[in-house]
């Protein structure tokens, strides 16, 4: 998600003069690009003590703690945009936090990889996990603790009762609009209370 | 080569109002200096001590090489906070023992030591002293002021008491206030010095004797507290002095009286050197410095109002471990800030040491303090 064609199509969605709040903002990239190219100021949130570390190097704002503990240290629509960039995939309490992100942010944005996406597909057919650019790890060594898909996340959001503002998918830097669930590898949400 | 430390003295004539009521006049502070001030005066970092130390932060004394300053790790040339980019000062507030006007000195209204008769100071006072000494040295802005546990107190009060004067704030390891039971064992520590017989109500200078016995109390309490319990039992564990000694690892002396486990020692030697050094009215005003910080008590207790008239950018730092100035603490003093919308970054660095940490060499502790400055000096 480091690129920088993903990174601009995903910081194309956060409106020029944000106030953001990055969850599990990495080394602060997203941050640093949305400072610099569209006015936007914020926080992110890391647990990594060397993405925390990359973060401070950088000038970014970082607030170093657990997303599983919760985000109470945050107020009600607190921020413009919650951005939760392939962070889904590592929470124990994904569900809890999609609704805090729309909790604290008036715009909620969610990208995280659509294991639906055919040459997951395929691999799956075949009787094996994937192993793919975009899913890069063997099944045994995945840091990511659960896998969903495109489609997934909008019946989650929908149970939930948050509004879809738009949803899409990203392949290759490009939006996928046709059959996202089928064609794209990363799955987008623009999701609000 | 060690980087050479010299302490000055500043005299001041004009009188300093307290938060209680009462002043001081003719008062002096100690301090040092590392690094050069540039021409625009825009690299001075302000270092406030904690507890028990002074204005001796970095270096060494001409001629004493293990003469370290306290925080000597993270404050020199190519260190954390680099003294050949920035110009550090090093202050030693007054009620202490190490200089600064304190209880040990005349008190110019009675001719006589003041003793007990000093009065009570506060983080706020302390912070209207430094902030006199800046002007004496000319600096109107401070890049950054920095400081651990009671040293991160004067700095957050620095962004309060003085938000144009503070770019920058480094707050470690420290508390919007003390908890109940941080206050508890002050007063613990207090008691144990004030019921000594040799402190004669404060005024032991007078009587020839120092409350010893008091002072090592106080500090094997404090001791306890700044350890972890992992840390003390790594350290520690249940070894046996007599073991140490060549003795049979399963003796028990079987004495009530006798220092029998590793930790009694050790805390016993933590009291005798400390009480050969530090005075009991420091202690106490020290500690009571402590208790009475609280930002938040003139808003309601509302500590997100008491900081909306900070403007400056902070970083926090807390450890895991430590349980005296908790890392929920740190999170106190971010969300607030956070709700005020200030820069800030939070690091919470899983250290085993307890509150000792901040004074030691956690390379992640170090690494972000390095960066921090790294990025203020790109700035400055």
């Amino acid at each position: 998600m480091s690129d920088p064609h993903t990174m601009d199509a995903l910081a194309r969605l956060v409106p020029e003069g944000a106030r953001v709040l990055d969850l599990g903002c990495g080394d602060g990239a997203m941050l640093a690009h949305l400072q610099q190219t569209r006015g936007c100021s914020g926080y992110g949130i890391e647990i990594n003590d060397a993405n925390v570390l990359a973060c401070v190097k950088r000038g970014v704002n970082v607030i170093q703690l657990n997303l599983d503990e919760g985000l109470s240290m945050f107020e009600d629509a607190s921020f413009d945009v919650v951005l939760q960039i392939d962070t889904l995939q590592h929470l124990r309490n994904a569900e809890v936090m999609l609704r805090e992100t729309v909790r604290v942010g008036r715009v909620g944005i969610v990208a995280f990889p659509n294991f639906a996406h055919w040459p997951n597909r395929l691999s799956i057919l075949t009787g094996r996990m994937p192993v793919t650019r975009r899913l890069p790890y063997q099944w045994f060594d995945t840091p990511n603790i659960r896998v969903g898909t495109h489609a997934d996340l909008g019946i989650l959001a929908g149970r939930n009762g948050l509004t879809v503002l738009d949803s899409f998918g990203l392949q290759n830097a490009r939006v996928v609009r046709r059959l996202p669930n089928l064609l794209a590898g990363t799955s987008v949400y623009k999701l609000s209370r | 080569m060690k980087m050479i430390a010299t302490p000055q003295s500043m005299q001041f004539d004009t009188v300093l109002p307290l938060q209680s009521g009462a002043s001081l006049r003719d008062y002096a502070l100690s301090f040092e200096t590392y690094g050069e001030l540039n021409a625009d005066k825009s690299n001075a970092v302000l270092i406030c001590h904690a507890l028990n130390a002074s204005h001796h932060v970095a270096g060494v004394y001409a001629g004493q090489d293990k003469s370290e300053g306290w925080w000597d790790n993270m404050i020199g040339p190519g260190k954390p906070l680099d003294t050949d980019k920035f110009f550090v000062i090093g202050v030693n507030n007054l009620g202490s023992c190490f200089g600064s006007t304190g209880p040990m000195h005349i008190n110019p209204d009675t001719g006589r030591v003041y003793g007990a008769d000093f009065p009570v100071v506060t983080v706020e006072d302390w912070v209207n002293a430094q902030a006199r000494l800046l002007d004496a040295l000319g600096i109107q802005t401070l890049a950054a002021v920095m400081g651990g546990s009671l040293g991160g107190m004067q700095a957050l009060s620095w962004a309060l008491q003085y938000p144009e004067r503070v770019r920058h704030a480094v707050v470690i390891a420290s508390a919007p206030n003390l908890t109940a039971e941080n206050i508890a064992f002050n007063e613990v520590a207090r008691r144990a010095i004030v019921t000594d017989p040799d402190f004669h109500g404060g005024h032991f200078y007078a009587h020839g004797t120092v409350p010893k016995r008091g002072l090592r109390i106080a500090r094997m309490i404090g001791h306890i507290t700044y350890l972890s319990d992992d840390v003390m039992n790594e350290k520690f564990g249940r070894q046996l002095i007599a073991a140490g000694k060549g003795g049979a690892q399963d003796d028990y002396l079987f004495s009530t009286l006798e220092a029998e486990f590793q930790i009694e020692s050790y805390l016993r030697y933590q009291g005798d050197k400390f009480a050969e050094y530090f005075d009991a009215n420091t202690y106490l005003l020290i500690t009571r410095a402590l208790d009475y910080f609280d930002p938040a008590r003139t808003y309601g207790g509302d500590l997100s109002h008491a900081l909306a008239r900070a403007s400056c950018k902070f970083l926090l730092v807390s450890f895991t471990t430590d349980w005296r100035f908790a890392p929920k603490r740190s999170r106190e003093i971010v969300k607030a800030l956070l709700h005020n919308r200030r820069d800030v970054s939070y690091a919470e660095i899983d250290a085993p040491h307890g509150h000792d940490a901040f004074l030691l060499d956690d390379p992640r502790y170090m690494g972000v303090l390095r960066s921090y400055f790294d990025s203020i000096g790109g700035q400055a």
